[in-house]
C-alpha cells in the first residue's frame, strides 16, 4: 500500500530527469535559431512575447488544426487536404522555405514554434485532448514534410538523427528479389538507398507491408524514410505531452494565461461529443422499442443494414451490436427500452442466454455498469462516421461498418435498391463517390435525394439555414435531420 | 479504459471488474472430503501419484444421473472430474515457469492476471477477473478449491491486480506485458469449407488449420525473428498461438496492430465481395505464403473440399475472375457438365483462356486473380482483435474444453501434419487411464514414483510443454549471466 514510486531518483536516471526540469527552469532568454522550416519542437521557447501575441498565435494555429481535423472527418485524401489547406496555411501559419528571400523567415518560424507550445499547454490536460492534439499536429507535420523540396527534406531528416544502418551491397544482392518486390519497381532496388532498422521503429510501414522484414529488421527504402521521421515526430510529441500533463498542476501561474488556455481547449470540442447526452435528439418523437421499425426509415444506410440483418438473423455480432446500440442511445432510446428492443430482437435465444451473454454489454454501453470512468461518462459516445469508417472493419459474417465503404459495389447497389433508391443518376453518383473513396459524399447524396423536396422547401421558407444543412458526418445527425425534415413537411 | 470487457469474438463474457462469490464457497466445500483437502496441503509434490495411497479410483464414484453425458456418461464439466484433473494432471509447475520465466517467483507471475469461469451451485456462470497468485503452489490450491470450468490468462500489470483498488493513483494500474497471441477459428472458414460448419470439425477441414499454422509460424520466425512460439489446440475448432519471446511480450498495442496488419490478408465482411485485395508485385511475405499454400490448395482444397461443385458456389469463383467473356465461356461449359469437380474447373480456367475464348484477355490480370483466389481459399483467417490488444485475455493451455472434454494441448509444429484434433485426450479418458495403469513391466527398477500425468496419453504434450518452457527460461537467463561475467571482468582492471 505504501508505494513510493517517485521518491528517490535512481542515480542512473538523474540525467533523464534533467530535461524535464529544463522545460521549467528559469528562462535563459537565448535567441532560438531556426535552421529548417520544419521543427521537431524539441526545445521550448524562452523569449518574451506579449499577451496578445500569445492568444492570437494560438488561435491562428488552432484554426489550422481544427480545419485539418475536419478534413480527416470528411475523409479527404492527402492531396485534397493539401489543396484545401494551402490558402488557410498561407493566411494563418505561413512558413516559407529557406530558399525564399522573405525577410520574415524568423518571425514565421517563431510564431510556428510558440503557437505549438502554447497549444501543447492547452491540450495536455486530458488523455483525449492529448491524443487528438498529437494526431492533428502529426497531420500538419506530414503535410509540411510532403510540401518540402527534396534537398531540404533530406537535410531535415538527416538533422533529426534517426540512427539506423545502411544496407550493405552484399545484403542487397542477397535479397534482390524481395527488395524489388517491396519497391514495386523492376530496377528500383538497384538505385534505391536502403536503410535497416528494428521493425519496431516503423510499425506503420510494417502494418501496410511497405518494407521488407527479415529476422526482426525492417529494410526501408528511401521514399519511406519520411514516414519514419513522422513516426518519430509523433513519438516524441506524445512523450512530451505526457510530461507536460504531469507538470501542469505545478504550473504556478497567475490568472492571465490559465483562462486563455482553458478557453482554447474548450474550442476544440470533438464532433462525437455533441451526442454524448442522452436527451432525445428529436423532440416529440416516440422513441421506444416497438417504434424502431417505423423510425428505421430515417436511419442512414449503415444502421438500416444493421437493422435488416438483425431482423433477418435475429442476431448481430459484437461490433454490430455495439455500433447499433450506441446509435439507438444517440437517438434517445433509453436503457430500459433498449434492453427490451434487443431482447425481443434476439428471439431465437432463451432469456437465460440473453441475460448471461448480452444484457451486460448493453448496460455497459449505456454506462450503467463498469468502472468509475465509464459510469461517470454515461458509457460511450455514439460512433461518428469517421470512427465507423476507420475502426474495426467488418470481418466474415459481420454487418457493421459503412456500407458505402465496406460493401462491394454490386452488394451496395443491391442494398440501396432494397431500401428504395432506384434513381439511376443517384446510383451512378454513389458509384463514383465510392470509387474516389468519398463515402460521406455518397451517403449525403442519398440523403439529399430522399429529402430533395423537403430540403428545397426548408431552404425556401428559411426554416433551416444552410449551416444546418451542411455535410452530415455523424449517423445520429443523419437521423435527426431526416426526422426533422420529414415532419417539417407534414406540418406544412 | 481498463475495464472495457475484452471481446472474444461473439461469445461475449460479461466481464465486470470483479464479480465476487459470496456464500458459494461454503456450499462447495461440503462436497470435498476433509482428508482430500489435507492430503493436498501436506503434499508439496505438484504431480501427486496415486500409487502410494493404494487403490483409490480416480474417476468419481458417482457417474450416473448426468443428463448432459459425454463419452462415458460423465459430463466434462462435472466438478468432481475437474477437481481430479486439476489435482492430478494439470501441469501447474510448468505453467508457472512458463509465465514466470525463471524458477524463483518474480513479478512476471505475481502480477499476472488470471480470469476464472466458475459454475456456481445454481448453474450460473461467474466470471472472476483480476485473480493473481504469487507462486505455483498457490495458484494450484486456489484452482483446486474453486474448480473453474476454465481459466484465461491476461497481461502482467504494473502492480498486483488484486491490489488495484488500493492504489492512490488508479491510472498507474496498467498492463505491461503479455505474450503476442493469435486465434484462428474454423467457423471463420464456413464460407469456403464444405465438409462441416459452425462448431463442427473433421480431419478434412482441420487441414485449413494446418496450413494456417505453417504460414503464420513461418512468418513470425523468419520475418520477425521470434523463437518461442507455442501453438495450442483450443479444445474444439481452433488453435491459439502464444509468442513468448521477451520482445514480443513487451510490445505495445501499436506494434501488435502492426504485426496483425502485416499478417492479415482476408478482409471484409459478409457483403464485401472479393476478400483479397493486394498490391502487385506481391510482398515477399505473400510470395512465400503462396509457396507454402499452393500445394495445399491443390490437394486439401480442390480435391478434398471440392468448393465449387454446385453452380451457386462456382458462381462465386467466377465473380472473382476479371474477364467477362472468359466467365461466360466457363459458365456455359460448367452448366453443360454438372458435377464437374473443382480441380477440373480450376484447370478449365487456363485451358479456356489459352483457347482464345476472350479476345481482350489480360493474362496478367487473370494470373493475379487466380493468386487471389488461392489466397482466399487457403490463407489463414485470423480473429485479429485477439492479437491487437495487450490486455486481451486468452484461455490457458491445458484447461478442459467444457463442451468436448478435450484438453487444450500444445501442438508440436514439428509433427504438425500428424496432429489429430479428434484424437486429443479427454478429461474422462485421462482419468480412466490413470486407473487402468498397471506399471510398465519391470520398468520400476529405479523405484521413482511416476507422476500421474506420465501414466496417461497427456505425457507427450506435457513433455513438449516442459521442453518449450525450459528453452524459454534458458533464453531469458542468458543475458543476465553474461552481463555479470562482463562486470566481473571489468573489476579486475
Amino acid at each position: 500500500m505504501l508505494r513510493q514510486e517517485y521518491s528517490r531518483p535512481d542515480p542512473k536516471r538523474r540525467n533523464v530527469a534533467d530535461y524535464r526540469k529544463k522545460q521549467f527552469a528559469d528562462p535563459t532568454y537565448k535567441e532560438t535559431e531556426y535552421h529548417h522550416r520544419l521543427n521537431f519542437y524539441a526545445t521550448p521557447p524562452t523569449a518574451d512575447i506579449t499577451l496578445e501575441q500569445f492568444e492570437q498565435w494560438a488561435i491562428d494555429r488552432l484554426r489550422i488544426l481544427a480545419e485539418l481535423e475536419a478534413c480527416s472527418f470528411r475523409n479527404k485524401s492527402q492531396a485534397e487536404t493539401a489543396s484545401h489547406m494551402e490558402p488557410l496555411l498561407k493566411k494563418y501559419l505561413l512558413l516559407e522555405p529557406n530558399s525564399s528571400s522573405s525577410s520574415k523567415l524568423l518571425e514565421e518560424r517563431q510564431k510556428d514554434h510558440y503557437s505549438h507550445f502554447i497549444l501543447r499547454l492547452a491540450f495536455a490536460s486530458t488523455e483525449d485532448l492529448r491524443r487528438r492534439f498529437s494526431r492533428v499536429e502529426t497531420m500538419l507535420f506530414r503535410l509540411r514534410l510532403a510540401d518540402e523540396g527534396p534537398s531540404e527534406k533530406n537535410a531535415f531528416i538527416q538533422s533529426v538523427n534517426l540512427d539506423c544502418d545502411q544496407v550493405t551491397e552484399d545484403e542487397r544482392n542477397k535479397y534482390r528479389a524481395e527488395l524489388a518486390a517491396v519497391t514495386g519497381l523492376k530496377k528500383g532496388a538497384e538505385e534505391e538507398t536502403w536503410i535497416k532498422v528494428d521493425w519496431e521503429r516503423v510499425p506503420d510501414l510494417v502494418e501496410s507491408r511497405r518494407v521488407f522484414v527479415k529476422a526482426g529488421k525492417a529494410y526501408v527504402p528511401s521514399k519511406e524514410q519520411a514516414s519514419m521521421a513522422i513516426a518519430e515526430f509523433t513519438k516524441r510529441l506524445d512523450r512530451a505531452l505526457e510530461l507536460t500533463a504531469r507538470a501542469l498542476p505545478r504550473l504556478d501561474e497567475d490568472d492571465r494565461l490559465t483562462p486563455i488556455l482553458d478557453h482554447l481547449s474548450k474550442n476544440f470540442v470533438t464532433p462525437d461529443a455533441s451526442y454524448a447526452s442522452s436527451s432525445p435528439s428529436v423532440p416529440g418523437a416516440d422513441i421506444s422499442a416497438r417504434n424502431i421499425d417505423t423510425l428505421s426509415t430515417h436511419f442512414p444506410l449503415c444502421m438500416q443494414n444493421l437493422h435488416r440483418t438483425l431482423r433477418r438473423d435475429a442476431h448481430l455480432k459484437h461490433f454490430g451490436r455495439l455500433q447499433y446500440t450506441l446509435f439507438l442511445k444517440g437517438i434517445g432510446l433509453n436503457l430500459e427500452e433498449c434492453l427490451i428492443f434487443w431482447r425481443s430482437a434476439f428471439h431465437k435465444i432463451t432469456d437465460d442466454t440473453f441475460n448471461k451473454e448480452y444484457r451486460y454489454n448493453v448496460r455497459h454501453t449505456y454506462g450503467d455498469v463498469g468502472g468509475d470512468a465509464n459510469r461517470r461518462g454515461g458509457g460511450y459516445s455514439p460512433y461518428s462516421c469517421q470512427k465507423i469508417l476507420m475502426e474495426h472493419p467488418p470481418g466474415p459474417g459481420e454487418a457493421h461498418g459503412c456500407p458505402y465503404r465496406h460493401f462491394s459495389l454490386e452488394n451496395l447497389t443491391a442494398l440501396l435498391q432494397g431500401v428504395g433508391i432506384t434513381d439511376r443518376s443517384v446510383l451512378h453518383g454513389v458509384k463514383e463517390d465510392k470509387e474516389s473513396q468519398k463515402f460521406h459524399m455518397a451517403c449525403n447524396r442519398v440523403f439529399e435525394h430522399i429529402h430533395k423536396n423537403e430540403i428545397k422547401k426548408a431552404k425556401d421558407e428559411g426554416v433551416m439555414t444552410s449551416a444546418q444543412l451542411e455535410t452530415i458526418v455523424h449517423p445520429n445527425e443523419y437521423f435527426k435531420r431526416s426526422y426533422l425534415l420529414r415532419n417539417l413537411s407534414r406540418d406544412g | 479504459m481498463a475495464d472495457i470487457p475484452t471481446q472474444n469474438g461473439d461469445s461475449q463474457h460479461s466481464a465486470d471488474d470483479d464479480v465476487t462469490m459470496t456464500g458459494t464457497d461454503g456450499d462447495g466445500k461440503k462436497d470435498v472430503k476433509l482428508e482430500d483437502l489435507f492430503a493436498d496441503v501436506d503434499s508439496d509434490d505438484e504431480f501427486p501419484s496415486s500409487r502410494p495411497d493404494g487403490a483409490k479410483p480416480s474417476s468419481p464414484p458417482v457417474a450416473p444421473s448426468s443428463p448432459v453425458g459425454n463419452g462415458n456418461g460423465i459430463s466434462s464439466s462435472d466438478p468432481e472430474l475437474l477437481r481430479m484433473f486439476y489435482q492430478r494432471l494439470f501441469p501447474f509447475r510448468y505453467l508457472f515457469q512458463w509465465l514466470n520465466h525463471s524458477p524463483t517467483p518474480t513479478n512476471d507471475f505475481a502480477h499476472r492476471e488470471f480470469a476464472l469461469t466458475i459454475n456456481d451451485a445454481t448453474g450460473n456462470e461467474i466470471y472472476l477477473r483480476y485473480q493473481s497468485y504469487p507462486t505455483a503452489d498457490l495458484i494450484r490450491k486456489d484452482i483446486i478449491s474453486k474448480i473453474p470450468s476454465r481459466f484465461e490468462i491476461g497481461p502482467v500489470y504494473t502492480t498486483n491486480p488484486r491490489d488495484r483498488k488500493s492504489l492512490r493513483n488508479q491510472n498507474s494500474f496498467k498492463p505491461l506485458a503479455k505474450e503476442l497471441c493469435f486465434d484462428i477459428d474454423l467457423t471463420d472458414y464456413d464460407s469456403i469449407r464444405t465438409c462441416c460448419n459452425k462448431a463442427n470439425i473433421c480431419s478434412k477441414c482441420w487441414q485449413f488449420m494446418t496450413m494456417a499454422i505453417k504460414t503464420i509460424d513461418t512468418a513470425l520466425r523468419d520475418d520477425f525473428g521470434f523463437k518461442h512460439i507455442m501453438w495450442v489446440y483450443s479444445g474444439r475448432r481452433g488453435a491459439h498461438a502464444w509468442v513468448c519471446d521477451k520482445k514480443a511480450r513487451t510490445m505495445d498495442d501499436q506494434k501488435r496492430r502492426a504485426i496483425a496488419g502485416y499478417l492479415e490478408v482476408i478482409r471484409g465482411g459478409a457483403q464485401s465481395g472479393k476478400k483479397v485485395n493486394l498490391w502487385r508485385p506481391l510482398h515477399p511475405h505473400l510470395t512465400r505464403s503462396l509457396d507454402i499454400l499452393a500445394p495445399h490448395f491443390q490437394t486439401d482444397v480442390l480435391e478434398t473440399q471440392d468448393p465449387w461443385a454446385d453452380s451457386e458456389r462456382s458462381e462465386h469463383l467466377l465473380s472473382l475472375l476479371p474477364d467477362r467473356a472468359l466467365n461466360d465461356h466457363l459458365r456455359k461449359k460448367w452448366d453443360s457438365s454438372p458435377g464437374r469437380g473443382s480441380s477440373s474447373k480450376w484447370a478449365d480456367i487456363d485451358a479456356v483462356a489459352k483457347s482464345g475464348a476472350s479476345k481482350g484477355l489480360d493474362a496478367q490480370a487473370l494470373l493475379e486473380a487466380k493468386q487471389d483466389v488461392v489466397l482466399e481459399y487457403t490463407y489463414p483467417r485470423l480473429d485479429i482483435e485477439v492479437s491487437k490488444k495487450l490486455n486481451h485475455l486468452l484461455k490457458s493451455p491445458f484447461v478442459v474444453h467444457p463442451g468436448t472434454g478435450r484438453v487444450c494441448v500444445p501442438i508440436d509444429t514439428k509433427q504438425l501434419d500428424e496432429f489429430d484434433p479428434l484424437g486429443v485426450p479427454t478429461v474422462q479418458g485421462l482419468l480412466a487411464e490413470i486407473d487402468g495403469w498397471t506399471g510398465d513391466a519391470g520398468g520400476d527398477g529405479d523405484g521413482k514414483a511416476l507422476a500421474d500425468w506420465e501414466k496417461t496419453s497427456l505425457k507427450p504434450y506435457i513433455e513438449y510443454f516442459r521442453s518449450f518452457v525450459l528453452a524459454l527460461m534458458r533464453d531469458e537467463r542468458d543475458p543476465k549471466v553474461k552481463r555479470e561475467r562482463e562486470e566481473g571482468e571489468g573489476m579486475e582492471f
